[in-house]
Formats: structure tokens, C-alpha cells, sequence
């Protein structure tokens, strides 16, 4: 698919992300009252710098380099090796077998009722 | 007001181009591995929004400003974006003082224009006193609209 893109010289140094939507977001957080202009722009600023970096940095750290694609497994290998990607930890999880998964329930459960006793 | 969860994603066309362009050329992304990016830079958001909201809150302030946004990515350990940002954010605003001066400038023009055309009528008709006294009269209210 193909898009314009307006090439004037301020358009190389801004940004491409739609403020508008940015702002929404933001908003949505509890007790932000105003945004200030500066704030929204590097705020949407940040926002790009942060997928190209979680991007690149789970590409090279994942063995998505073999196949030459970036695969959601290396999203979330780095999520869980680096750090600074904790916070994503819950939106970005490692994925598991539907049964390994219910066994790791029913050990937990086993667990909880010998600890009541 | 309510928000449907699709109005606090970010756009996949562009998401999607800011990835192929971290990306070494050729390098495929998965639709997954896509979505999920999007979802993470909409938490990203939300995160960093938080954590500068804090900043703001303890310096009592009711208005995220630049430097909140700043001490957040330092916080979230993102220093690696500080010096970018600030690059970014010298350029944006010598855009945004551009722009305004570049309207105000046309506005003084506008001003400018009907000011000489008063000057004219009044070089004129020096002579007549009448009509000096009704330019004098339109000079101020025109200062009002400044």
C-alpha cells in the first residue's frame, strides 16, 4: 500500500504519528488535567522512538534473524530479557501450550490447598 | 465519555512504516508481531503519561509540560531518548515560532495597508478639517482590535 507523505523541509525532523490520537490516549490516563503543545509532540515523538527500538531490539535478539522476519516470539523473548520492557510483560506474554498451562493451575491449586491445611 | 478500544490504538499504516524503517531492508514483520507493537506503543503512552502526570503533580502543576515528559523517559529508563527528543522538540518549536510569526506578520500587513490608505485620504484632504477628525477617530478603534 502506498501513502503520501507531505515532503516539506519541517515534515523530515517531525513526526508521523497522528498527535490527535496520541492525545486521546493520553487523556484516558486518570488525574491528567491539561497537555501542554511541547508535551504532546514528545510524547508522540518518544512513542515512535520507543517502536523502532522494541522493534530492532527484538529482532536482533531473536531467532527471527534465521528466518529474516520479525515473529511476535521475539517480541516477547526481549519483553521478558530486557528490563526496560518489563512493563509490557502482560500485554506481551510468552506464549505456552493450552495444557502446560492447566497443568501449571493444577499444580497451583494442589499447592494452595496443602498450604491451607 | 466512553472510548471504544480501536479509538486508543494507533494507526497500523503508520506503525507498521516506523517499523520497516528501524528495520535492516527486507526484513519481514509478522501481522502479529505488528499488532502487538501497536498495542505496546499505546501502553508506552499510557506509561509515560503517568509517570510525567507524577512529575507535574509534585510540582503542583495541573498542565504536563516538556520537562515532565522528559524526567518520565528518564524515570522509565529510556534515557537513550532524551537527547533525540530535545533535538526534536528545538526544531518543532522554531517551526511553531515560524508559523506564528509568519501569521502575525500577515496580519501587520493587513494593518499596514489599511493605515496608509487612512494616510492617504488624510494627505488629501488636509485641508478639510472634517475629514481629518474622522481618521483620528478610526485610529483607535482599530488599536482595540490589537
Amino acid at each position: 500500500e502506498e501513502e503520501e507523505e507531505e515532503e516539506t523541509p519541517d515534515a523530515k525532523k517531525s513526526i508521523s504519528l497522528p498527535v490527535s490520537r496520541v492525545r486521546l490516549i493520553m487523556k484516558s490516563s486518570p488525574d491528567v488535567s491539561s497537555i501542554n503543545q511541547d508535551a504532546l509532540f514528545l510524547t508522540t515523538k518518544a512513542t515512535e522512538l520507543f517502536v523502532q527500538h522494541l522493534a530492532l531490539s527484538s529482532f536482533n535478539n531473536g531467532s527471527g534473524k534465521d528466518s529474516n522476519t520479525l515473529e511476535y516470539s521475539d517480541l516477547a523473548k526481549t519483553t521478558e530479557e530486557n528490563e526496560t520492557f518489563h512493563f509490557l510483560t502482560d500485554i506481551l506474554p510468552k506464549k505456552i501450550l493450552a495444557r502446560d498451562y492447566l497443568k501449571t493451575l493444577e499444580q497451583m491449586q494442589e499447592e494452595e490447598e496443602e498450604a491451607d491445611l | 465519555m466512553a472510548e471504544r478500544p480501536e479509538d486508543l490504538n494507533l494507526p497500523n499504516a503508520v506503525i507498521t512504516r516506523i517499523i520497516k524503517e528501524a528495520l535492516p531492508d527486507g526484513v519481514n514483520v509478522s501481522k502479529e508481531a505488528r499488532r502487538a507493537i501497536s498495542q505496546a506503543a499505546s501502553v508506552f503512552v499510557l506509561y509515560a503519561t503517568s509517570c510525567a502526570n507524577n512529575f507535574a503533580m509534585k510540582a503542583k502543576r495541573k498542565t504536563l509540560n516538556a520537562g515532565d515528559v522528559l524526567a518520565a523517559m528518564e524515570e522509565m529508563e529510556f534515557e537513550r531518548f532524551m537527547e533525540p527528543l530535545r533535538e526534536a522538540l528545538e526544531v518543532y518549536k522554531k517551526d511553531q515560532k515560524g508559523k506564528k510569526e509568519v501569521s502575525e506578520q500577515k496580519r501587520k500587513d493587513k494593518e499596514k495597508k489599511v493605515d496608509s490608505e487612512n494616510d492617504k485620504s488624510r494627505e488629501d484632504d488636509e485641508a478639510d478639517e472634517e475629514e481629518q477628525q474622522q481618521c483620528m477617530e478610526e485610529e483607535p478603534e482599530e488599536e482595540v482590535e490589537n
